[in-house]
């Protein structure tokens, strides 16, 4: 099985080499919104044989039959996630681009926001830590200024 | 001959690295100066005996020496000139060996102009760097050596690939290898501030312009890569979230970073341990990039596991230097003193926002290119992750970079008036909704999306806002034309960097955000004589016929392209069969106008003369990269800032002599 898959990886490789033809003419549906529908499906579906490619920039043979797939699924009167689910449960997950939020995807789904969280959670006591620097000068020692030194000092900055 | 000398040269140069390695820092730690004075002459002697190796391998390449594996492999005798070179690191060995020869050249950079910089940073940097340059020629040479001879010598290559054929693609990988490997000498510098345990503002000031180099090269390499995507490829994409991209677009977000850092740094002496880490952290970043691209591990995790040798290898270095570098920072930067407190609302403060969410959307691009394979290697499960999710993580992160940045640049340094920041920029505000609702308008308001209008704004926002610097620093409002033009003229240049650097990024979002909202396709088998009709364009697929190339033999298809009755473009897309490998690739036609393009690219013939025609309309779309020259222009300029001159004695003599020089114009009778 798995010498299978890098077998088609290998083919893959070259087929994808050079990919100008996506969707070819004669795949397109005669209804513009159902054709609409389809391209948008295509393009979060993975051309399952390519490298980071979606089934709608693909010119990969497979590519060509999921495009085909997916129309012929939304032809038949599927919604837009029951193609996805009909996809996923014949080729894996691997075909989503855009992988499920799950347990097994939870790290990355939320590894982005909680490193904007974390970030800015140290931030802000790293902001807050330094608003205490000066109490805690105080505590380590320096004493606040005695009234008559706070008087000098009013006057100084008024007299400016 | 001649490859056996570049051979020996390679060795050579491991041996000097080896040296490099462990006597300057040494010195540096004991504070010996002979040791320390070893390193600039080493350093020089390793970047030119990697030069003759770099030299002998071209030269195989240039007389196509096929007795040599790699020349074999990777060239023909029919190639384009320009090819046979580009060829030289079109393949793994010679891309690694010019990611060294590199490396080794800003070795001798350093050792060459930072005369001024003190003889211990100087030495502990170009020994650390001596470091990474010992484990890449060791990678060469074991691993990786591009100098094996085969016997009988063949008569003929077998080609190098079709896609690499091209002009962007022979100058991409050298403009994105001195930007990714320039940030080997941040690295050595914060390495060598860690070791010696000495952090201050000057060194910011000395490694600030070899980030500005490092980063000035990569933005220009991603943006050529995005272009060659764009054209070669064929389908009209010009960013695909792939890994590879990923990996020269992660240490440019953390790079961003660390030039804004580094400014904090040497203004107000603060954030020295942060900017410290996002430079170990950078080209901690280039080097997981160098594994992702070299190793395989990409086509599959099974791929690497068939062929591990160079993988591991690259691997062992990457786990070294991180691990090591992590540990040294762990170890050694609690000792640094902190220093320069701010309020948090201030320039410090707001670049610091700019810090966060920048690592931040690395940490969103890291996460969603490795998690795949991590998560394929222990258990199994094999996920995509696409440009979908990225555009959905990657880009709400970017909204607020955008949003702050025109604020960023009017706060004032420690304490800053939010208010009457806000205030100043009320009037750039309102031109940047005035922009929006005309460009909605022309492009019509019933097909806008309130989200599109809302990119619009935030493009527009970034442009104006960068510029309305020019017209607060310049008062222009208050005092007139008149005596605004001097004012505008006295600018230093770290002024126009900033202006710049930042509305460069908003061109390149507004170009982002047209194309993703406007363009338009129309894919139909075409016959000769056929006019089809989009876009208000008419188009006429003429004819076709085959012509040779040099070493490929094509299908030209003419179309001509009218706008009004005239014509404005003659449209010629082209398929090729090149003869050394057989292997297809179409060539696309694309006219431009004004910021807009139309792009053409044939496909597959049917059996009555017709055409499989695809023409792609891309409003705006030389924005993306429009915006990305303006922004490596902006980071030009910073490298003038006077104040980074510090480190380089020929400028600064230069400086002096000008200033002499000037004198006596200044004593004028104008005066």
């Amino acid at each position: 099985m798995k010498m299978k898959f890098l077998l088609l990886l290998l083919c893959a490789m070259f087929l994808g080499a050079n990919s100008a033809f996506a969707v070819n003419p004669d795949e397109v549906l005669k209804d513009p919104a159902l054709e609409e529908r389809a391209r948008e499906i295509s393009k979060e579906v993975r051309c399952v044989v390519c490298q980071n490619q979606s089934i709608d920039d693909s010119n990969a043979r497979l590519a060509r039959d999921l495009r085909l797939l997916v129309r012929e699924r939304l032809v038949a009167g599927d919604s837009d996630s029951e193609v996805v689910d009909y996809l996923v449960d014949r080729y894996g997950e691997f075909v989503l681009l855009k992988p499920r939020f799950a347990f097994h995807t939870l790290f990355l789904w939320a590894g982005g926001p909680v490193a904007l969280l974390f970030g800015g959670f140290f931030l802000w006591r790293a902001a807050r830590r330094k608003k205490d620097a000066p109490l805690k000068s105080e505590a380590a020692g320096a004493k606040p200024l005695s009234p008559e030194e706070r008087a000098e000092l009013d006057k100084l900055m008024s007299s400016n | 001959m001649i490859i056996e000398i570049g051979h020996f040269a390679l060795i050579l140069a491991l041996v000097v690295a080896a040296v490099q390695s462990v006597f300057p820092v040494w010195g540096a730690v004991k504070s010996d100066h002979r040791l320390m004075g070893m390193a600039p002459s080493l350093a020089v002697a390793m970047f030119l005996l990697t030069c003759v190796a770099f030299a002998a391998l071209t030269w195989a390449y240039l007389t196509s020496d096929f007795s040599l594996l790699n020349t074999y492999q990777n060239s023909h005798s029919d190639k384009p000139i320009i090819y046979k070179i580009s060829g030289v690191w079109g393949n793994h060995e010679g891309s690694i060996l010019l990611w060294v020869l590199i490396l080794v050249l800003f070795g001798a950079l350093v050792a060459v102009f930072s005369r001024n910089i003190p003889q211990r940073l100087r030495a502990a940097t170009l020994g650390t760097q001596g470091w990474v340059s010992f484990a890449f020629l060791l990678f060469v040479v074991v691993a990786s050596n591009p100098f094996g001879r085969i016997e009988p010598a063949p008569m003929q290559g077998t080609g190098l690939n079709p896609m690499l054929q091209d002009v962007g693609l022979a100058i991409h990988p050298p403009i994105l290898y001195v930007g990714y490997v320039g940030f080997s000498i941040v690295f050595a510098f914060a390495a060598a501030a860690l070791i010696l345990g000495k952090l201050d503002a000057a060194w910011a000031r000395w490694v600030r312009p070899w980030i500005l180099v490092s980063w000035i090269f990569l933005t220009l390499g991603i943006a050529m890569g995005s272009y060659w995507a764009y054209y070669e490829l064929g389908w009209g994409g010009w960013w695909f979230w792939d890994p590879v991209e990923n990996a020269s677009f992660m240490p440019w977000l953390t790079g961003t970073a660390l030039l804004h850092s580094a400014i904090v740094m040497e203004r107000r002496d603060a954030l020295k341990v942060w900017t410290v880490f996002l430079a170990l952290l950078t080209f901690s970043l280039s080097l997981l990039g160098t594994f992702l691209v070299r190793s395989g591990v990409l086509t599959s995790v099974h791929a690497f596991a068939v062929d591990p040798a160079r993988g591991l290898f690259i691997l062992a270095i990457l786990l070294i230097f991180v691990g090591g570098s992590l540990t040294l920072f762990a170890w050694r930067a609690p000792l640094l003193r902190q220093g320069g407190l701010f309020s948090p609302i201030s320039r410090e403060g707001s670049l610091v926002l700019n810090n966060l969410f920048l690592t931040t959307a690395c940490a969103a691009v890291f996460v969603g290119t490795l998690y795949p394979l991590i998560l394929e290697a222990f258990s199994g499960d094999k996920i995509s992750v696409g440009a979908p999710f990225f555009n959905l993580t990657f880009g709400p992160i970017m909204v607020p970079v955008l949003i702050l940045m025109p604020f960023g640049q009017l706060l004032a340094w420690k304490r800053g008036d939010l208010w009457g920041v806000s205030q100043r920029l009320t009037l750039a505000f309102a031109i940047s909704v005035i922009a929006t609702i005309m460009l909605v308008w022309f492009m019509g308001a019933s097909s806008t999306s309130i989200m599109t209008a809302l990119g619009f704004g935030l493009a527009f926002w970034a442009i104006f806002g960068s510029l309305w610097e020019i017209v607060d620093r310049s008062q222009i409002l208050k005092v007139g034309f008149a005596r605004a033009v001097p004012r505008i003229m006295g600018f230093t240049p770290t002024v126009w960097s900033t202006v710049l650097g930042h509305a460069g990024l908003g061109f390149t979002v507004l170009g982002i955000v047209t194309t993703m909202a406007f363009e338009s396709e129309r894919v139909q088998v075409m016959h000769p004589g056929e006019t089809l009709e989009q876009n208000g364009y008419h188009v006429t697929y003429e004819r076709s016929w085959t012509q040779p190339g040099p070493n490929y033999d094509e299908l030209v298809s003419r179309y001509t392209l009218r706008k009004g009755g005239d014509v404005v473009g003659v449209m010629e897309p082209s398929k090729r069969a090149y003869r050394a490998s057989g292997r297809p690739m179409s060539e696309t036609s694309i006219a431009t106008f004004g910021f807009s393009q139309v792009y053409f690219a044939t496909g597959d013939n049917d059996e009555n003369g017709g055409i499989v025609t695809r023409i792609y309309f891309k409003p705006l779309i030389t924005l993306i990269w429009i915006g990305t020259l303006i922004m490596s222009l902006g980071g030009t300029l910073a490298l003038f800032d006077r104040r980074l001159r510090v480190g380089a004695p020929v400028t600064a003599r230069r400086r002096k002599s000008k200033a002499e020089g000037a004198i006596p114009v200044a004593a004028s009778p104008a005066e």
